[in-house]
């Protein structure tokens, strides 16, 4: 979809001129990206122990940002749709009926795969309380989505920055089927295949959960490696890099000859730009492999094996054979839907494929691969 | 061997840069005495090792381009009959964190490039490296160096404090434009933030696929500035960056303007217009497989046949042979990639030619 097309879902149309069957009986979706949020702070405060309660009171939410919100003020109030906001008050993302309404039941969404963002434990500088804040939002994501519908799947938020931590925490949540991933974030402190994240990875490969590593977070870092930009429009496009960056550290730490079961789900950051990085990897790793001794293969060679991309925001090239190219050098297998509801840049799945792309390669995409990617026993 | 390089410009050859103290004899007395009593004997950036296989082909290390340098690039370009190489000195005056040693070590070394490298061979022509700490002194150096016919660039890094495109820099653009420099970037850090926005990577090689990233960085930045609507002749070389990251990075930027231009109002045209128009590109190192049929649909993904420029990046070893340009060009396409794209691209090249 166009993003300056106007936001206002014309669903069933749509949907129907697609396949002439009522959504019920069309193909089903797995989206791989689902941002839940709280009507209050309070719907997920009431996990946290008094302690952890009061301190939040006292002293805030106290990211690597510096800021209470976002350095880049967002395109729309929350980043969300427009359509998106509850009648009954609460935020875009609170309102199961409206989630069920708006998305779930007009799409015929299989099963949508929730991120949670914004003051939900990671980048604390407070690693404590990142890890008793990232509990409280597990908790309050089980209370308040996944057991009252079934169609939605969370991830074990991790207070990525506390391996320890983060392990008790996927120990703590792994036996519930509603969990379908590790959950992190891209802008994390150290690369994301650096060591002090593998036990993370080992705890998710133990229980067969995938890690998606969703754009956003704050490390401590400027967003680029040559400072602040300046502009949200440059935020959003940059996102594509820490997602470059996170890939790169993973191969090339050698994560993957470390935990061979281990699968990685790249979250918001488009796919374009998977191919050039690939082949780049691999001219370096060619020329400087003794630095590498661990790598085993080719770093083409693990990203083709562990590593999947969400589709959205999908990239719009003017000429669509450009993107169909892209998708097949990814590999069909590769690339999984996500609409991102409820933010603005919504990718419709049955308006933002390119006409073009192969049936059999989009069925792949909006269910297939995320069956055998996720958890969802 | 085919001659089909004749009269080629490449325009990324890399001097060997000595040390400091070599450097000095270009400096006025305080400057040489500072490098003399502070004991700056080297100042190596991490970027490049000496002794890294990427840094020196080792058949160009055979040809003598680690003992002598300039007798193995002049014979390089009498091999191929390149007309011209535009010379790019890497040495880490990005990293000073003192502006005034910055400024001193600039001016020297773009001195010692003119009286070592550019006075002894006329195909020789170079970029003008600037202490990018103070863009004010980075203008006057661009005043100094505009007499001088021979410097036909201006010479950044891929990362450094900010992203280039912010107002700060626009003294730079000014004085480049007025004097019809082209703004060379060259893949690089001056390491003042780690090197990417989720921390520093662990291996040289992480380092170098790293760099393409702070490419995508700055051509965002010259972008949503808006530093091509305020100087409509200047013309950005990403030096070095890899060119395969482009197509994908300007979807995601255009797509993104798209929905959100009321943020940056002052584009009066696409993202992608604006790279068509502005952003050139060395072909040294192409990020493909080798095959011609992949080559053909990435140089339809450019969607354009002006932006590439021909590039050996000499001593680093980027190819073997002579595979200098990827498989399965057109002629027509290889002759614009070798002369009339860099002619195009630099202007003060073409006033000589």
């Amino acid at each position: 979809m166009m993003l300056d097309a106007p936001l206002t879902p014309t669903l069933d149309a749509d949907a129907d001129r697609d396949t002439g069957a009522p959504a019920q009986a069309r193909l089903k979706i797995i989206d791989g990206d689902v941002h839940p949020a709280a009507r209050s702070m309070a719907d997920v405060t009431q996990f946290l122990a008094p302690r952890w309660r009061e301190h939040l009171e006292v002293y805030g939410s106290r990211r690597k940002l510096g800021m209470g919100y976002e350095p880049y003020p967002k395109s729309a109030p929350r980043a969300c749709r427009r359509d998106a906001w509850p009648e009954g008050g609460g935020n875009p993302g609170s309102d199961l009926d409206l989630i069920r309404k708006q998305y779930l039941d007009a799409y015929g969404i299989e099963y949508g795969i929730l991120g949670p963002l914004g003051v939900s434990g990671q980048s604390e500088l407070n690693q404590e309380f990142s890890a008793a804040l990232a509990s409280a939002t597990n908790d309050w994501q089980r209370e308040y989505f996944t057991k009252p519908e079934p169609r939605l799947r969370s991830g074990i938020v991790v207070p990525s920055e506390h391996a320890e931590a983060s392990v008790a925490e996927i120990e703590r949540c792994a036996d519930d089927p509603a969990f379908a991933q590790v959950f992190m974030l891209t802008r994390t402190s150290e690369p994301l295949g650096n060591r002090r994240y593998w036990p993370i990875y080992a705890a998710a490969e133990r229980h067969g959960l995938p890690v998606g590593m969703h754009v956003f977070g704050s490390g401590g870092h400027p967003y680029t490696g040559t400072g602040w930009p300046s502009y949200y429009v440059e935020e959003g496009t940059g996102h594509s890099t820490s997602c470059q960056a996170a890939v790169s550290s993973l191969v090339m730490e050698g994560v993957f000859e470390r935990f061979p079961r281990l699968k990685v789900v790249m979250i918001e950051g488009g796919f374009g730009w998977l191919p050039a990085l690939t082949w780049r990897l691999d001219k370096v790793f060619e020329r400087m492999r003794d630095e590498v001794p661990h790598l085993k293969k080719r770093p083409s060679e693990y990203i083709r094996q562990h590593i999947w991309v969400t589709t959205q925001p999908m990239e719009e090239p003017d000429d669509r054979r450009h993107l169909i190219d892209t998708m097949e050098w990814i590999g069909w297998d590769r690339l999984l839907f996500a609409s991102d509801y409820p933010h603005w840049d919504f990718d419709d799945p049955f308006r933002a494929f390119p006409a073009g792309v192969p049936a059999e390669g989009k069925r792949q995409i909006l269910a297939g691969n995320g069956r055998a990617v996720y958890r969802l026993g | 061997m085919s001659d089909i390089y004749k009269g080629a410009i490449d325009c990324d050859l890399h001097p060997r840069v000595p040390t400091p103290r070599a450097i000095s004899q270009y400096m006025d007395d305080h400057w040489r005495d500072t490098v003399d009593l502070r004991g700056i004997e080297t100042w190596d950036s991490i970027s490049y090792p000496p002794n890294a296989p990427l840094t020196l082909r080792p058949d160009w290390r055979k040809l003598g381009a680690d003992t002598e340098p300039g007798k193995a690039a002049k014979e390089t370009l009498d091999r191929f009959g390149f007309a011209h190489a535009i010379c790019n000195s890497l040495f880490a005056v990005q990293a000073f964190r003192d502006e005034n040693l910055a400024a001193a070590f600039a001016s020297a070394l773009n001195d010692w490039l003119a009286a070592e490298w550019l006075a002894k061979d006329p195909r020789l022509k170079g970029s003008a490296v600037l202490p990018i700490q103070s863009p004010e002194r980075a203008a006057e150096e661009i005043e100094r160096l505009s007499s001088d016919k021979r410097f036909v660039q201006v010479l950044m890094l891929a990362m450094g404090e900010h992203p280039l495109g912010k107002s700060m820099y626009w003294p730079i653009y000014a004085a480049a434009e007025r004097h019809g420099f082209t703004v060379g970037i060259h893949a690089g850090s001056s390491y003042h933030h780690a090197l990417t926005g989720s921390g520093w990577p662990t291996y040289y090689a992480e380092d170098y696929a790293s760099q393409s990233l702070g490419f995508h960085t700055q051509l965002g930045s010259f972008i949503c500035e808006g530093v091509f609507v305020k100087y409509p002749r200047l013309k950005v070389v990403l030096i070095e960056s890899g060119v395969t990251w482009l197509p994908s990075y300007l979807w995601r930027l255009s797509k993104f303007w798209r929905g959100v231009r009321n943020e940056v109002p002052w584009l009066d045209r696409s993202p992608e217009e604006f790279v068509r128009d502005h952003i050139r590109l060395t072909i040294q190192p192409f990020d493909a497989p080798p095959s011609a049929a992949h080559i053909g649909r990435i140089m339809d993904q450019l969607q354009s046949d002006e932006m590439l420029l021909f590039s050996t990046d000499f001593p680093h070893w980027q190819f073997d042979g002579e595979e200098m340009l990827p498989a399965g060009l057109s002629p027509e396409l290889v002759r614009k990639i070798l002369i009339d794209n860099p002619l195009a691209t630099y202007p003060r090249l073409g006033r000589q030619t």
